[in-house]
């Protein structure tokens, strides 16, 4: 037995024009895509001077004197929207963020995605949106872009990769080569908030209290730490691997040892509570909305001060300081007196079984 | 934070550790069994801290660890078979079979989940009727009641499509085989905490009476277990040998009586092979025979699994307490948590990798 025809819901398959979710067509370089870029992207991302609207091969950018500073990253998040932003503010304010701590004020970003066949238009709006507004929020432009459409069950709905340029002022130098025994170093909040919500949402778990990601364009916080005049030696955001992987990469690339003071970590009640039951540290979990900077000795309480004085920093805290022993190697004092190796982690952190 | 934080105490540490170096008068050799013992001995540097006559022995409580190769191998046989959805705690996926680990047998295509409660992957089952879902089921006493939970449902559920592969491990055979060891040093035991939660303690009374050893039922944090440390010392100091409990606010005499029934019902004692130490009778559970049609043994044919240890991994005699990781001449060297020869060196609990993760620093001032 058929089932009966419905000629009223019928509709003719093919004017492929008002789509709610994302066909193949929309990454064919025909009239579907340059519709989905006028009608989507271009008001989403705003372009008040234009360079994004003349849809060239390329964008041609005016930047001040000074050496440029340029970062890219991809972003596959799942799920693609989570406590406290979407993969879209991650996609703007992390790359920011990379492009921030060397030093530098970024100023453009380009954006790739690749999307999956069927992703409601209405969800993509909505990210291209949070981009817009993240971007300009820290205040860069969005002047370039590029989309793919793959077939669905080939993606995870959509994969953003951004590059960001920035333009380093003169006489602004951070790296590695600068850390030093004896500097002190920081940490500009609470840690850990970002990967914990994400896994929270992924796996269903809940933690009595909704705990949101701290995603925030850095690059201002960074300006006030400069603008302050503070002997900054070194930035980085750790994001993937926590404040360990930061600290460790920075102990190698500097040929330094890093001891911090484990309890003096801010780490929040409900983050700890959830670290706890799935068997996580802390110290490995991703955040993407702070900084871990290595500052003179001489110039640790302004920094602090500095740090606290703006929104993003006002839970900043001194977490340890650079040796000369153990070159390499970050090792944490813990809660009660004895000492142990903060290690790379290997791959992600499993959860344990009890 | 409540029931966390006043547990790290750093100043009642410092009086609990004063108070052991007060109590010690001569060396002792003391065994925490578990291995969430141990990684928060080696994550906080008790050891470090405690007199230098006090030794801390590693024991095999690091489920992982002492998982059977020849298990692992199935387990990597039936991860790998096309059909099959594959569900497991997080840290057994690195643990290297003889060739392989689920991590690569994902890789390869294989369909392997990481479940955080059992009975996701019951539900799993429901959700996917043609496909067949395997759990992993492994562990001491503490995760067999969950995983008895789960052929329990499954039965009188219905859902043809579950079953469980099973190696759980038991406490006090591990302890009484350590006990009956000649190369025996362990004079006092701290008891796995959570293992009591669900056993009681009622099983460990004939162990302190048999072989006049102090057993004392410990907690995780920090201050549990120095506490359980101490306690262990002034027993041993004043020549007494008892079941203790020092973790009350989560240890009943009793234990947690449905969680037992539902163990019995579905499991039945059985001999169990334990990875680098050998077969201990009647120390591990398997499915009884009212549940054999959710046995994953049985369901996918795996028996022609055998497998052998490397010859270089000593983890047999570090889960015996008889060397310290760092005392392997493997240990760093063709054993990391990168290329791990033995289990040990994987998960979080393992006593290798928490000597590899915490004290690498350290070089070892003698040999075994």
């Amino acid at each position: 037995m058929t089932e009966p025809l419905d000629l009223e819901a019928w509709s003719c398959p093919l004017p492929l024009r008002d789509h709610p979710n994302v066909v193949m067509g929309h990454g064919g370089g025909g009239t579907l895509s340059s519709e989905l870029v006028e009608h989507l992207f271009l008001p989403a991302y705003g372009d008040s001077e234009g360079v994004l609207a003349q849809l060239g091969d390329a964008a041609v950018l005016g930047v001040p004197g000074g050496r440029i500073a340029m970062s890219t990253d991809s972003f596959v998040v799942r799920p693609r929207f989570f406590p406290g932003g979407n993969i879209g503010d991650l996609a703007v304010n992390g790359t920011v963020n990379d492009v921030a701590m060397a030093g530098a004020t970024p100023l453009f970003l380009s954006v790739g995605m690749v999307l999956e066949e069927g992703l409601p238009l209405d969800e993509l709006d909505h990210i291209a949106r949070t981009m817009g507004a993240a971007a300009q929020r820290a205040g860069v432009r969005i002047v370039t872009g590029d989309t793919k459409v793959v077939d669905a069950g080939h993606g995870d709905g959509v994969y953003i990769t951004t590059t960001g340029i920035g333009v380093v002022p003169e006489g602004v130098d951070l790296g590695p080569h600068r850390v030093q025994p004896g500097d002190v170093v920081i940490v500009s909040g609470p840690v850990g908030l970002h990967g914990i919500a994400v896994m929270s949402c992924r796996e269903g778990l809940e933690f009595g209290s909704e705990i949101c990601s701290d995603c925030a364009p850095l690059n201002g916080l960074v300006d006030a730490l400069l603008g302050a005049g503070v002997d900054v030696h070194m930035l980085r955001d750790p994001t993937r691997g926590g404040v360990a992987a930061t600290l460790n990469e920075i102990a190698r690339s500097s040929r330094t040892g890093v001891e911090i003071v484990e309890r003096d970590v801010p780490v929040p009640d409900d983050v700890r509570a959830a670290c706890g039951f799935l068997g996580l540290d802390p110290l490995y979990v991703a955040n993407e909305g702070k900084l871990v900077a290595f500052v003179a000795a001489a110039d640790a309480e302004l920094a602090l001060a500095t740090l606290m004085a703006h929104e993003l920093g006002a839970g900043a805290t001194r977490i340890g300081t650079v040796v000369e022993a153990h070159p390499g190697v970050v090792v944490a004092r813990t809660g009660i007196g004895g000492t142990r190796v903060v290690d790379l982690p290997l791959a992600e952190q499993l959860p344990r079984i009890c | 934070m409540k029931y966390l934080d006043e547990f790290g105490d750093p100043e009642l540490a410092r009086a609990l550790l004063d108070d052991i170096a007060r109590t010690v008068t001569r060396p002792w050799a003391i065994m925490e069994v578990c291995g969430g013992q141990t990684h928060t001995i080696i994550r906080n540097g008790i050891d470090q801290l405690l007199p230098e006559q006090v030794q801390l022995i590693h024991g095999p409580g690091c489920p992982v660890c002492v998982t059977p190769l020849e298990t692992i191998d199935k387990a990597l046989a039936i991860a790998a078979t096309p059909g099959v959805i594959f569900c497991s705690f997080g840290d057994m996926l690195r643990v290297p079979g003889s060739s392989k680990d689920l991590f690569r047998v994902k890789s390869e295509g294989g369909d392997v989940r990481v479940v955080y409660s059992p009975l996701d992957a019951v539900q799993l089952a429901k959700d996917n009727p043609d496909k067949q879902v395997v759990f992993f089921g492994i562990g001491f006493e503490t995760t067999a009641p969950a995983n008895a939970m789960t052929v329990k449902m499954a039965k009188e559920q219905g859902i043809p499509n579950f079953s469980l592969l099973v190696s759980h491990v038991l406490v006090p055979p591990a302890i009484t085989a350590l006990l009956e060891s000649p190369n025996r040093r362990v004079q006092g035991f701290l008891a796995a905490g959570h293992v009591c939660t669900v056993m009681g303690m009622g099983e460990y009374v004939p162990l302190v009476e048999r072989y006049h050893v102090p057993i004392v039922v410990t907690g995780f944090e920090p201050l549990d277990v120095l506490e359980g440390i101490r306690r262990v010392l002034v027993q041993l100091e004043e020549g007494r040998a008892e079941l203790e409990n020092a973790y009350p606010r989560a240890v009943s005499a009793e234990g947690n009586l449905p969680a037992q029934a539902v163990v019995r019902e579905v499991f039945e004692t059985c001999d169990r092979a334990w990875r680098g130490i050998g077969t201990i009778p009647q120390s591990g559970w398997r499915l009884s025979p009212a549940y054999a049609d959710f046995d994953a043994e049985r369901r996918f044919d795996v028996s022609g699994v055998v497998a052998e240890e490397s010859s270089l991994c000593r983890s047999g005699e570090v889960l015996q307490g008889l060397i310290k990781p760092v005392q392997c001449e493997a240990f760093g060297k063709e054993c990391t948590p990168r290329s791990p020869l033995g289990a040990p060196m994987v998960s979080s609990e393992g006593a290798c990798a928490a000597y590899y993760q915490f004290r690498r620093l350290e070089r070892p001032a003698v040999t075994a």
